[in-house]
């Protein structure tokens, strides 16, 4: 199928991205390509089949819940952009 | 000695012909010398940090605690976390972050003795097949410089045939080790989903993404993939199974050996001169004791469109913690928390990136998740479902790893859908979760050719045994090219 600027617009909205850059000149054309290219799942029925998120069939490993992590926290905060007594700041929230 | 593999290296090591500091300065002087006609690199380490490394490993050498492994340079893709180096994924969103800690792969070959000279260009988060969407820049291919190396390994790849490091780390999602093996003459490995920890590799798709190594030969892939795989327990999805001893079965005869050709991998789209290559290594298998049959993977068909869903979806989930709060690009002066997210996510992350995380919000968005997603997912699991039942007919299954060689640089960045096709063989064993291998198999228009081996889970080490022997009756593995040697 091919994608509306308004559906794409939407999408955009729910993965944070701004779509005025440079980059985006030719999305509507790429993106609906791609999808074009997806819509080849339809060729085949999938009735009665069970859908498989993971290519192993286990089952996720436990371990006892106990605290391995160290406390890192101030080498973490180093990495931040902008940071203030222990807290990563961003722009203002709650007027 | 640039010119020799990583087995030929640990066993003059090991005689004491060459130290690792001598090594690490013919390498390093390689780089210098040579990189800037090819980019490969994103980060070269000071030669003091990797001399002290050097000179550890000729310590332990000296005491006798060392490993095959010890002593021999090697390059991480920058995909993979390195403490208190920069770690990028070749993004304008880490081009500042310097990782807080070492991935396991990472550690696992430091503890193995390897000595790191630096980190490899590859697709910005390993998204692209030809190494053209990195933040630092496209890298060449060594045997043609106007043509693309593969990706989204392409670096580690590049930096390998031009012998500017014997051995690479990469990784795989949907074909990013095989292909640009198979592009730039290279031995590499993709091993079961599980087999290698994902701790401190950077994710893309969490599913099917898989740690690997790249090197000349597949001698050197089973030293190499010895010391990276095992359980770990930072990594839930790693698998509690033993390491078999890799290096041990290489030799083992052919003799046997039933190996199945997909007619699906055979047909329209297949580059003639390609075809002709990978006939020979079937005729070569053959001489060595291989028996030969046609199966049939009938769902593979559809491995393209499946994977552009379920990558995707993985990605755009996995790429929503890039906020500009935490670490990575934050925009200027934002106006408030949504600009703040939506300038610094549209700024630093490069258009093929955008791409695919558009496509993978929509295709999770309510209305389309059960159309999409899901009917993916069950497509998944027939695709996985005819290898099982091609396993029960033959061991390996052969193929090429690409339907062309190397392609021109710029020839298919503006069309996405004819990019993604460059990886038609190789996807279908990153949504079954299966090991598969690239070894050189000859040169078309003196461009490398790949041939491809997918074993059954975790049977890594029949893969490497086949390549092997392969590569004791033939020398394309050895090839340098020309303006290399």
């Amino acid at each position: 199928m091919s994608l509306s600027l308004q559906d794409i617009l939407q999408v955009a909205e729910l993965a944070r991205l701004n779509l005025s850059t440079e980059h985006n000149s030719h999305i509507q054309t790429d993106l609906s390509r791609i999808m074009k290219m997806i819509d080849q799942i339809n060729e085949i029925s999938t009735d009665k089949i069970e859908p498989m998120a993971h290519p192993l069939d286990v089952s996720q490993r436990l371990r006892p819940d106990i605290v391995t992590e160290e406390d890192q926290r101030a080498v973490f905060l180093k990495l931040a952009p902008l940071t203030e007594a222990g807290l990563f700041l961003v722009p203002k929230v709650i007027d | 000695m640039y010119q020799h593999s990583l087995s030929f290296l640990s066993k003059a090591l090991q005689e004491k012909t060459c130290s690792s500091v001598e090594l690490a300065k013919i390498y390093l002087n390689r780089i210098h010398k040579l990189d800037y006609k090819l980019n490969s690199f994103i980060t070269v380490l000071d030669e003091d940090q990797i001399l002290k490394a050097a000179q550890k490993a000729d310590a332990k050498r000296a005491e006798g605690k060392h490993t095959p492994l010890t002593g021999i340079p090697i390059a991480h893709k920058d995909i993979f976390c390195t403490k208190d180096i920069k770690t990028s994924c070749a993004s304008k969103m880490l081009d500042n972050f310097i990782a807080p800690y070492d991935a396991t792969v990472v550690t696992k070959l430091k503890k193995a003795g390897m000595v790191l000279l630096g980190k490899t260009n590859m697709d910005e988060f390993a998204m692209g097949s030809s190494n053209e969407t990195s933040y630092y820049g496209p890298v060449k291919n060594p045997w043609n410089l106007k043509t693309i190396p593969g990706g989204s390994s392409g670096g580690s790849a590049a930096a390998i045939a031009a012998r500017l490091v014997p051995a690479t780390t990469g990784t795989d999602t949907g074909g990013s080790i095989r292909q640009p093996a198979a592009m730039c003459g290279l031995t590499g490995i993709k091993p079961t989903y599980g087999r290698v920890s994902r701790y401190g590799m950077i994710a893309f798709a969490s599913s099917l993404d898989q740690a690997g190594p790249m090197a000349q030969s597949a001698e050197d892939c089973a030293l190499l993939l010895q010391a990276m795989a095992g359980m770990d327990t930072k990594d839930s999805t790693s698998m509690d199974k033993a390491v078999p001893d890799y290096h041990a079965s290489i030799s083992h005869n052919l003799h046997g050996v039933r190996i199945g050709l997909p007619k699906e991998f055979f047909a329209a789209g297949l580059d003639a001169a390609v075809q002709k290559k990978i006939e020979e290594a079937i005729e070569a298998l053959k001489k060595l004791g291989a028996s030969f049959k046609e199966i049939s993977l009938p769902t593979t068909n559809l491995s393209l469109p499946v994977y552009y869903i379920i990558a995707p979806a993985e990605c755009s989930s996995n790429l929503a913690r890039f906020d500009g709060v935490r670490f990575g690009y934050r925009c200027n002066e934002p106006k408030n928390l949504n600009d703040l997210y939506k300038r610094s996510r549209s700024e630093a992350f490069g258009a093929e990136v955008q791409r695919r995380i558009l496509i993978g919000t929509y295709v999770l968005s309510s209305g389309y998740y059960d159309a999409y997603y899901i009917k993916a997912q069950k497509i998944r699991r027939l695709i996985a479902e005819d290898f099982k039942k091609a396993f029960t007919e033959v061991d390996v299954i052969l193929s090429p790893t690409t339907p062309s060689t190397a392609f021109k640089l710029n020839e298919k960045i503006t069309d996405p859908v004819s990019m993604y096709l460059s990886d038609i063989y190789t996807l279908c064993a990153n949504l079954a979760g299966l090991p598969a291998l690239s070894m050189p198999a000859g040169l078309v228009n003196d461009l490398p050719v790949g041939v491809q081996l997918i074993g059954n889970y975790f049977t890594e080490a029949k893969l490497l045994n086949v390549a092997h022997q392969y590569q004791r009756i033939t020398d394309w593995h050895k090839l340098i090219p020309t303006e290399f040697q």
